[in-house]
């Protein structure tokens, strides 16, 4: 616990608390309103560009985080047993994420390669006569 | 002052009794504990459903642009894109400020500082939820976002919006319907059913304004209208690069599951949290906590939970409007 501070020494770390916090969702949301072109005319992250803007946003809610858990919440203050047992844990999210986006991108692929099928026009063999599967009824092309 | 040795030992006999009961070996209460695990599993299944939120959105051809979304303002007819939800993400922060003083307070067994503190904390919280309110009612009575329905998507071709002139030119005839008692005028192609899916309208923003005539870039974001008399989402006909006749098309329906869901779900975080924190202050204000002499512990339990709903939001904050 933060008992080992000051009483006035405690009011500080929450107005510290309140700057950083605040400061950092400003910077968030200048970047975002940057990167999408709102701020500065004809400019607006693409490609690699955007590719970091995504990794710095999700590295200043990550600090935003840290701070509420180990700061407003007091975990820096717990024995490290009990703070180990809470975010370890956590750790398993990691793979959850590379997996599950991963999994997100391949269906994506297989969305995109299912509507070009489906746009691609089929065209007769040239001895004019189609593959006639009698079972499934369905030409073989 | 003891030696080193001695102290060493005295260490080494703790720990064999550390295990054995009586004693909390991560020095915390029961409670304490049991809510830090609690907000562990809770933290699993807010992350489960991010997490699917961004495998359902990378997966997703097109999906609504964030920041045309959320650009309206309460009591401003203006369009400022996320300035509304940052106002949001302030007062969740400050409420959370408002809690750690509660905590400190109660630490000093300072009975009338945790009830005004905690007081704050609550109005912040309602605050938000109000926010969240207005938010939800703006999206589904104005703008027609549903659980099944999601008018707003991403131009996937550049493109130009016919006015009727051009469609009647091009061989569309033009049909007057009346619904609910409103006339909703459409155009079809000729000999197709009249069926939704068939209806072509005219590019019209909420304020009736026509935009026929202007054109767009692949990637820019859209919204299909719905009307408020007809309530008819009017499709709007456009013209592409290879000069076929195209209906706007709705956007990804997850996108209204996933937004309603997830906020939804923090919204309720929100609300048990108010709940919660008004039992614990008028509690606090009636002196049985006092008496415990604990140093306000049940103040401390709820702070615990009260800052992770603004962690969660945290996140909710970055994939739904940020990225």
């Amino acid at each position: 616990m933060a008992a080992h501070m000051s009483y006035e020494d405690q009011k500080k770390l929450v107005l510290k608390g309140l700057k950083i916090l605040g400061f950092i969702t400003i910077i968030e949301v200048l970047v975002a309103l940057t990167a999408k072109g709102h701020l500065i005319p004809g400019l607006e992250f693409t490609g690699p560009m955007h590719y970091i803007y995504m990794l710095a946003m999700a590295a200043f809610s990550l600090y935003k985080a840290y701070f509420i858990v180990f700061f407003f919440m007091h975990l820096s203050s717990e024995v490290r047993g009990l703070r180990w047992s809470v975010l370890l844990p956590t750790m398993l999210l990691v793979w959850a994420i590379i997996a599950f986006f991963n999994e997100g991108s391949a269906w994506g692929h297989r969305r995109e390669q299912i509507r070009k099928k489906n746009r691609e026009e089929v065209k007769a063999p040239a001895n004019g006569s189609l593959d006639y599967d009698k079972e499934t009824t369905m030409f073989l092309i | 002052m003891a030696s080193e040795a001695a102290v060493l030992e005295n260490r080494q006999e703790q720990d064999e009794h550390l295990w054995s009961g009586g004693k909390s070996p991560f020095k915390a209460s029961y409670g304490k504990l049991m809510m830090w695990y609690f907000l562990l599993t809770d933290a699993f299944t807010f992350a489960g459903f991010l997490i699917s939120y961004g495998a359902l959105r990378f997966s997703s051809v097109t999906w609504p642009v964030a920041d045309f979304v959320f650009q309206k303002v309460p009591f401003f007819d203006v369009e400022t894109p996320l300035v509304f939800v940052t106002f949001m993400t302030f007062v969740l922060i400050v409420s959370s400020v408002t809690m750690v003083r509660a905590v400190q307070e109660g630490q000093r067994e300072n009975r009338k500082g945790v009830v005004i503190w905690m007081l704050a904390t609550i109005l912040g919280g309602l605050t938000f939820l109000s926010c969240q309110a207005w938010e939800w009612t703006t999206l589904i009575k104005a703008e027609g976002v549903t659980l099944t329905t999601n008018p707003f998507s991403m131009h996937e071709e550049s493109g130009t919006y016919l006015s009727g002139e051009d469609l009647t030119g091009m061989g569309y005839t033009k049909v007057k319907k009346d619904f609910h008692g409103a006339t909703s005028t459409y155009f079809l192609r000729n000999g197709v059913a009249d069926m939704e899916e068939n209806r072509f309208f005219v590019k019209t923003d909420h304020h009736g304004v026509s935009h026929a005539g202007e054109s767009f870039e692949a990637g820019r974001p859209y919204l299909i209208t719905i009307r408020h008399d007809t309530h008819q989402y009017e499709h709007a006909a456009y013209k592409n690069g290879n000069g076929d006749v195209v209906r706007e098309a709705f956007g990804p329906k997850a996108f209204g599951d996933l937004f309603f869901f997830i906020t939804g779900f923090h919204g309720f975080h929100v609300f048990s949290g108010v709940c919660f924190l008004t039992i614990i202050m008028l509690n606090s204000a009636s002196g049985i906590y006092g008496a415990r002499k604990n140093g306000y512990e049940m103040v401390e339990k709820i702070g615990l939970y009260w800052h992770f709903v603004d962690l969660v939001w945290v996140f909710v904050f970055l994939v739904f409007y940020l990225l």
